[in-house]
C-alpha cells in the first residue's frame, strides 16, 4: 500500500481547525465582518484536506510565533 | 475560383465605400440601395448617442464658457458678491462612471472644423482654413481670437476637428477586443456563437459574478466565456460553418489565410445585435463594436499641440501635428487614388500606410511596428507616450507635485546646530517668505519688515491686500505701502530664526525622510544640519542636496510641528530604538574620554563649556577628573542603566554617574543599544535631543583638544611580524601548490556532490581564506592599540579590523560570485600567466597589503571585483526601488483599527492582531516590552 503523507501531522504545518457554525458566527460577530471580508484559503490547500472543509467554512489556524508565542488566524474556505 | 473571390471582395468593398459616402452625408439617395434591415439597425444605433451628445456636449460647453465669463466679471467687483458666487456652487455626488467608445456621430458633432489639407500655413504664415492649425481649433497665438468661441489665448480651451478617412482603419487599442469579437461571432449572421436559449443564462452568470465579487470578476468571467467560444465552428443560429481567424500583428486580420479588410470587419460588427454585445462587456448605446473600426478621426485641438517659435523665427510643430499631417496627406492621396480608379494594389498600399500612421498616432511604441521618427531620428511622442510612464501625464503631471516656497542646495554638517535646527543660507532666507497677517498688535512689528524692504534682512518681499491682490515691495512703492498697511493685510516677511521648515532628502523612503526643523539663518551657501540627523535622511556630505519647504499657514505649521518635528521621530517605528545617535567623531571622542582620558579641572570645565554646559556642580571637586566623570555631567542625576560595550564589558550608570565601562557605538550609535532608548523613555523627547546633542558635541570637542587623525604609521608593523605574516602566506601558497599536485595526480579526495575540479577550488579557497584570517589575527594582536585607527575600529566609529589588516598585511582573495576570479582570456585570467595556471596569484589572490602596494596583476584583480560590485549596486538600486514602490502602493491604505485588526480600504481583514503580537514597535524597546522593568518602575 502506498504510504500517505499526512500534512496535518507535520511539525512545520501549523494547526488547522474547522470551526462549527456557532463558533463561526461568534468570530464574524466579534470582528463585525462578513465572510467576504476575511482572508481566504482554497479548499484544496494541503493543510486542510483532512478537515473535509466546504466553501464557506471558517478555518482557525494556530501558529507558533517568535514574538507572540501563539497567534490565531482565521481563513474562509473557498473554491480554488 | 480565385476570380470569384476577387469579385466578391470588390463587391464588398464598393458596398463599404457606399457606406462611407453615406457617412459623408452627401448621398442620401444611395441609402435606398442598402438593405432595409441594416438601415433600421443603423438608425437605431446612432440615434441614442446622438441625442446624448446634442443635449449634453455642446450644451455644457456653452454653459461653462458663460459661467466662466460671469465669474470673471464678478471677481473684478467687490468682496460680498464673491461670497454669493461661492454659494452658487452645486455639489454632486458621483454615483457611477461609464467608460464608452466615442461614436463617429459624436466625433462629427463635437468637431468645429473638418480638416481636408495637410498644409499648415499659407505664404503669409496665416493658418490655412481646413488645415491642421485651423483657427477654428483654438488659439495659440497671443492677440488672436478663436474663430469658434471668440475668446482669447489661454481662455479658449481649444476645439476638436475631424477628418473623414477614405477607408476605415483598425484602432490599435481595440485590436485584442476586435479579434475576440470576430472569433466568437458568426461570420454570416454576426450573432454570438451561443444558442439563443442560453444567452439569458450567461447574462445571469455575469450579473451574479459582478454582484458577488465585483466588476473584476465579471471581466474574468467574460474572458472565460470568450475562450470557450473560440473553438465552436458551427453557428447555433444560422448553422453556418465558422472559419479560423488569425491575427498578424499588429493590425491585420486573416480568415483562413485570407485577409479581412477593416471594411468587412466593420460590416460584420454592424450587424451584431445589442443584446449580444452585452456579453462582451460592450453596453450599447454607450459603445458599439463597429465604432472600434475608425471611419472618422477626431483631430485634437491645437491647444494641446502648440507650435513653438524658434529663435530663428522658424516655427517648430508639435509631434502630434507632424503625425496628423502624415495622416491627412495619406488620406488625401487615398481619396484621390480611389476616385481616379487606381489599381487595387496601389490603393491597398496607401490604405496600409494610412493604417500605419493612425496606429502610430495612437501609440508609437507598438512592438511589431517601426516607430515613426523625426528627421533627427528620435521617435515621435504621440498620444500613448504622452500618458504613459514616469514622464507621462499621469505620473509626471497629475501624481507629480511641484511647489513654491521651497529651496534646494548642497548640504554640509554643523555639529553646533541643535538636532532640530537647519542652517539656511542668507540668500535663501531673503527669497523664502512667511506670510503674517497684520492686526493692531503686530502692526508696528510688521511695518519694520516693510521698512527694510526686500534687500535688507530681515525684510519683506510682498504684501497681500485683503482683496487678494499681491504687491511687490520695492524702493519706489515702499513709502506708499507703509501708509497703506492696516489690519487685514498680509505681509510676506523673510525667513527668520525659529520659523518652521520641512527638510527632506530623496529618496523619501520612510517618514523620517521629511522632518520639521527650526530655521537658523547662517552665512554661507549650503543648508546645514547636525551630523547626528544624517542617518534618518541617509545623507552624507559628498555633494548630497536636500530640500527645504516653508509651511505657509498656521495649520501647516502646526501639523509640521506636531507630526514631523525631529523630536517626534526619535524612536524608529521599525525596530523600536533611537534612529538618531552619535556618529563618527561623536563616538570615538566619547570612547576616548570615558575610557582613558584624565583631565585637569580647568580642562574639564573648558570642555564642558564649549559643549554648552553652564552648570558644573556635578563635577567632582578635585584637580584630576576622569573622563567618565566629565561624561556623567551630561546625564540626568536620577538615571540608572546597565548595558554592554562592544567588547562585552558591562556599562553601569548609577544615579546619573557612569561607574564602569565606556561609551562606544553600542550605546551611543543609532539603532543600537538601549541607552538612548531609556533616556527617551524616562525624560521624554525634548530632553533626549538635548542630551544627545550635548554628548555628540562633547565627543567632537574631546577630539578637538586631544587631536585625532588616521595615519599611515597606524598600519606599521614590527619587522618580526612582517616576516611572520610572509611566512604564513608562503606556507599557504605551498599548501595550495601541493593541493594542485594532488589534483593532477588524481589523488585529491572529492567532496560529495562536487567534481574533482570543484573540490580543488573549494580546498584552495579554504586554505587561502584561512591564511588571510591568520594574517588578520596577527595584525589585530600586534597593532598598536592606542593608534587612532584602532580607536576608531574599537569604538565602532569607522572601519574594522579587516580594513586594517588589508592595509597592513594582506588584501586577500578577490572573489567573483563566490569563486576565484576566472574571467579573462581562454584558459587564463591575464596574459601574465600561463594557460591552465591554478596558482593563487593567477586567480586573484592579493598577498600584498595596500600599504606595501599591489603588483600590476594584483591591482587588476582588485579592479575586476571592484567594478563587478559597482555594476551590481548600479543595477540593484533601481530594481529594489521599483519593488519598494510596488509595496508601498499595495499597502498604502492598510490601517490598524481600534480592535487591533489590520484592514484595507474595503474594511477587509489583513491581520487579526497587528503583527501577530499587537505590539506597536515604536512604543517598545527593540520590539520587546520589558515587563520586568515596568513592574520595577511601578514599584509593585
Ligand atoms: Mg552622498
Ligand atoms: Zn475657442
Ligand atoms: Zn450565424
Amino acid at each position: 500500500m502506498k504510504k500517505q503523507f499526512k500534512t496535518d501531522k507535520h511539525s512545520l504545518i501549523p494547526k488547522h481547525l474547522k470551526l462549527n457554525e456557532k463558533e463561526k458566527q461568534k468570530i464574524l460577530e466579534q470582528y463585525n465582518i462578513s465572510l467576504n471580508g476575511l482572508p481566504r484559503i482554497p479548499k484544496t490547500d494541503a493543510a486542510i484536506v483532512s478537515l473535509n472543509a466546504k466553501p464557506g467554512d471558517l478555518i482557525k489556524i494556530i501558529r507558533k510565533s517568535p514574538t507572540a508565542n501563539e497567534s490565531v488566524f482565521y481563513r474562509v474556505v473557498v473554491n480554488v | 475560383m480565385a476570380k470569384e473571390t476577387k469579385d466578391k471582395e470588390k463587391a464588398k468593398e464598393s458596398k463599404a465605400e457606399e457606406k462611407l459616402e453615406e457617412v459623408k452625408e452627401e448621398t442620401e439617395e444611395k441609402k435606398a440601395e442598402e438593405t432595409q434591415k441594416e438601415e433600421a439597425a443603423e438608425e437605431k444605433k446612432e440615434k441614442e448617442p446622438e441625442k446624448e451628445t446634442k443635449e449634453e456636449k455642446p450644451g455644457t460647453a456653452a454653459e461653462e464658457t458663460q459661467k466662466e465669463e460671469a465669474a470673471e466679471e464678478k471677481t473684478e467687483k467687490t468682496k460680498p458678491e464673491k461670497m454669493e458666487l461661492q454659494e452658487q456652487y452645486i455639489y454632486k455626488q458621483v454615483n457611477s462612471i461609464v467608460f464608452s467608445v466615442l461614436p463617429p456621430k459624436t466625433i462629427k458633432d463635437m468637431a468645429s472644423a473638418k480638416i481636408v489639407t495637410p498644409e499648415l500655413y499659407d505664404k503669409e504664415g496665416y493658418p490655412v482654413d481646413g488645415g491642421l492649425m485651423d483657427i477654428r481649433l483654438g488659439v495659440i497665438d497671443p492677440g488672436l481670437r478663436c474663430k469658434t468661441c471668440g475668446s482669447k489665448l489661454k481662455e479658449c480651451i481649444g476645439h476638436f476637428g475631424y477628418i473623414e478617412l477614405a477607408r476605415p482603419v483598425m484602432h490599435i487599442k481595440f485590436i485584442a477586443l476586435l479579434l475576440n469579437l470576430l472569433k466568437s461571432t458568426c461570420r454570416d449572421c454576426s450573432r454570438i456563437l451561443i444558442p439563443q436559449n442560453k444567452i439569458e443564462k450567461y447574462k445571469e452568470i455575469l450579473d451574479a459574478a459582478e454582484k458577488e465579487k465585483g466588476l473584476e470578476e465579471r471581466r474574468n468571467k467574460i474572458k472565460e466565456i470568450i475562450t470557450n467560444l473560440k473553438t465552436i465552428n458551427k453557428c447555433p443560429h444560422c448553422k453556418a460553418r465558422q472559419q479560423k481567424i488569425t491575427i498578424e500583428k499588429p493590425t491585420t486580420l486573416f480568415e483562413n489565410e485570407k485577409r479581412i479588410t477593416p471594411i468587412e470587419i466593420r460590416t460584420r460588427l454592424e450587424k451584431m445585435p445589442d443584446e449580444d454585445c452585452e456579453l462582451f462587456g460592450i453596453i450599447p448605446p454607450h459603445a458599439r463594436p463597429e465604432w472600434m473600426v475608425l471611419t472618422i478621426l477626431p483631430i485634437p485641438p491645437v491647444t494641446m499641440r502648440p507650435s513653438i517659435t524658434l529663435e530663428s523665427g522658424e516655427r517648430s510643430e508639435d509631434d502630434l501635428t507632424h503625425k496628423m499631417g502624415d495622416i491627412v496627406r495619406i488620406n488625401q492621396r487615398l481619396f484621390e487614388n480611389i476616385n481616379a480608379g487606381a489599381p487595387e494594389i496601389i490603393v491597398e498600399d496607401l490604405w496600409d500606410l494610412l493604417q500605419y500612421h493612425i496606429t502610430t498616432f495612437f501609440d508609437n511604441a507598438v512592438a511589431q511596428l517601426p516607430p515613426a521618427r523625426h528627421r533627427s531620428g528620435q521617435p515621435l511622442k504621440t498620444l500613448t507616450e504622452r500618458i504613459k510612464s514616469k514622464e507621462g501625464r499621469i505620473r509626471h503631471n497629475l501624481a507629480g507635485k511641484r511647489t513654491n516656497f521651497c529651496a534646494r542646495t548642497v548640504i554640509s554638517p554643523d555639529p553646533m546646530l541643535k538636532l532640530n535646527e537647519v542652517g539656511v543660507p542668507m540668500v535663501i532666507a531673503l527669497k523664502l517668505t512667511v506670510p503674517e497677517r497684520v492686526n493692531e498688535w503686530n502692526l508696528a512689528y510688521l511695518k519694520k519688515f516693510v521698512e527694510n524692504g526686500s534687500d535688507k534682512y530681515p525684510g519683506a518681499n510682498y504684501i497681500i491686500r485683503p482683496d487678494g491682490k499681491k504687491k511687490k515691495i520695492t524702493d519706489e512703492t515702499k513709502e506708499a505701502t507703509l501708509e497703506e498697511i492696516q489690519p487685514g493685510y498680509i505681509i510676506e516677511r523673510h525667513l527668520m530664526d525659529g520659523d518652521r521648515a520641512i527638510f527632506n532628502r530623496q529618496p523619501s523612503l520612510h517618514r523620517m525622510s521629511m522632518m520639521c526643523h527650526k530655521v537658523k539663518v547662517l552665512p554661507g551657501k549650503t543648508l546645514r544640519l547636525n551630523p547626528a540627523v544624517c542617518h534618518p535622511y541617509n545623507a552624507d556630505f559628498d555633494g548630497d542636496e536636500m530640500n527645504l519647504h516653508i509651511p505657509q499657514t498656521e495649520e501647516g505649521r502646526a501639523e509640521a510641528e506636531i507630526l514631523l518635528e525631529v523630536q517626534n521621530q526619535l524612536i524608529s517605528l521599525r525596530y523600536g530604538l533611537s534612529i538618531i545617535g552619535c556618529v563618527q567623531d561623536g563616538i570615538s571622542g566619547n570612547y576616548l574620554l570615558t575610557k582613558e582620558l584624565v583631565l585637569s579641572r580647568q580642562e574639564a570645565i573648558d570642555l564642558l563649556s564649549s559643549v554648552g554646559i553652564e552648570d558644573f556642580s556635578k563635577l567632582p571637586k578635585k584637580e584630576k577628573i576622569h573622563g567618565k566623570e566629565i561624561f556623567s555631567v551630561l546625564i540626568p542625576d536620577d538615571f540608572n542603566f546597565t548595558g554592554k560595550t562592544r567588547s562585552g564589558e558591562e556599562v553601569v550608570i548609577k544615579d546619573g554617574k557612569l561607574i564602569s565601562g565606556h561609551m562606544d557605538r553600542n550605546n551611543l550609535g543609532e539603532g543600537s543599544g538601549l541607552l538612548l532608548r531609556n533616556i527617551h523613555k524616562k525624560y521624554g523627547k525634548h530632553a533626549t535631543i538635548e542630551i544627545l546633542g550635548n554628548i555628540f558635541r562633547l565627543g567632537i570637542f574631546v577630539l578637538f583638544k586631544h587631536g585625532f587623525t588616521t595615519a599611515v604609521s597606524d598600519t606599521d608593523l614590527p619587522e618580526g611580524i612582517r616576516i611572520k605574516i610572509n611566512e604564513t602566506l608562503e606556507n599557504a601558497k605551498k599548501e595550495v601548490v601541493s593541493l594542485i599536485g594532488l589534483y593532477y595526480d588524481n589523488k585529491l579526495e572529492t567532496f560529495p556532490g562536487k567534481t574533482l575540479r570543484e573540490t580543488l577550488e573549494l580546498r584552495i579557497l579554504e586554505v587561502l581564506n584561512k591564511a588571510r584570517n591568520e594574517t588578520g589575527k596577527i595584525v589585530a594582536n600586534e597593532a598598536d592599540k592606542s593608534s587612532h585607527t584602532m580607536i576608531m575600529a574599537d569604538s565602532g566609529a569607522r572601519g574594522n579590523l579587516l580594513n586594517l589588516a588589508q592595509m597592513a598585511a594582506c588584501v586577500g582573495q578577490q572573489a567573483m560570485g563566490g569563486k576565484r576570479v576566472e574571467k579573462g582570456f581562454t584558459g587564463r585570467t591575464l596574459s601574465s600567466f600561463k594557460k591552465g595556471d591554478l596558482s593563487p596569484e593567477a586567480h586573484g589572490f592579493i598577498s600584498n597589503g595596500f600599504k606595501t602596494g599591489l603588483t600590476p596583476y594584483e591591482f587588476f584583480f582588485g579592479a575586476i571585483t571592484g567594478r563587478d560590485s559597482l555594476m551590481d549596486t548600479a543595477l540593484r538600486t533601481p530594481k529594489s526601488g521599483y519593488l519598494y514602490r510596488r509595496l508601498t502602493n499595495a499597502m498604502q491604505d492598510l490601517k490598524v483599527e481600534y480592535d487591533h485588526t489590520v484592514r484595507d480600504a474595503a474594511q477587509k481583514i489583513i491581520q487579526f492582531d497587528y503583527g501577530e503580537d499587537g505590539v506597536d514597535v515604536s512604543k517598545s524597546e527593540n520590539g520587546i516590552i520589558n515587563i520586568k522593568r515596568i513592574i520595577k518602575t511601578i514599584g509593585v
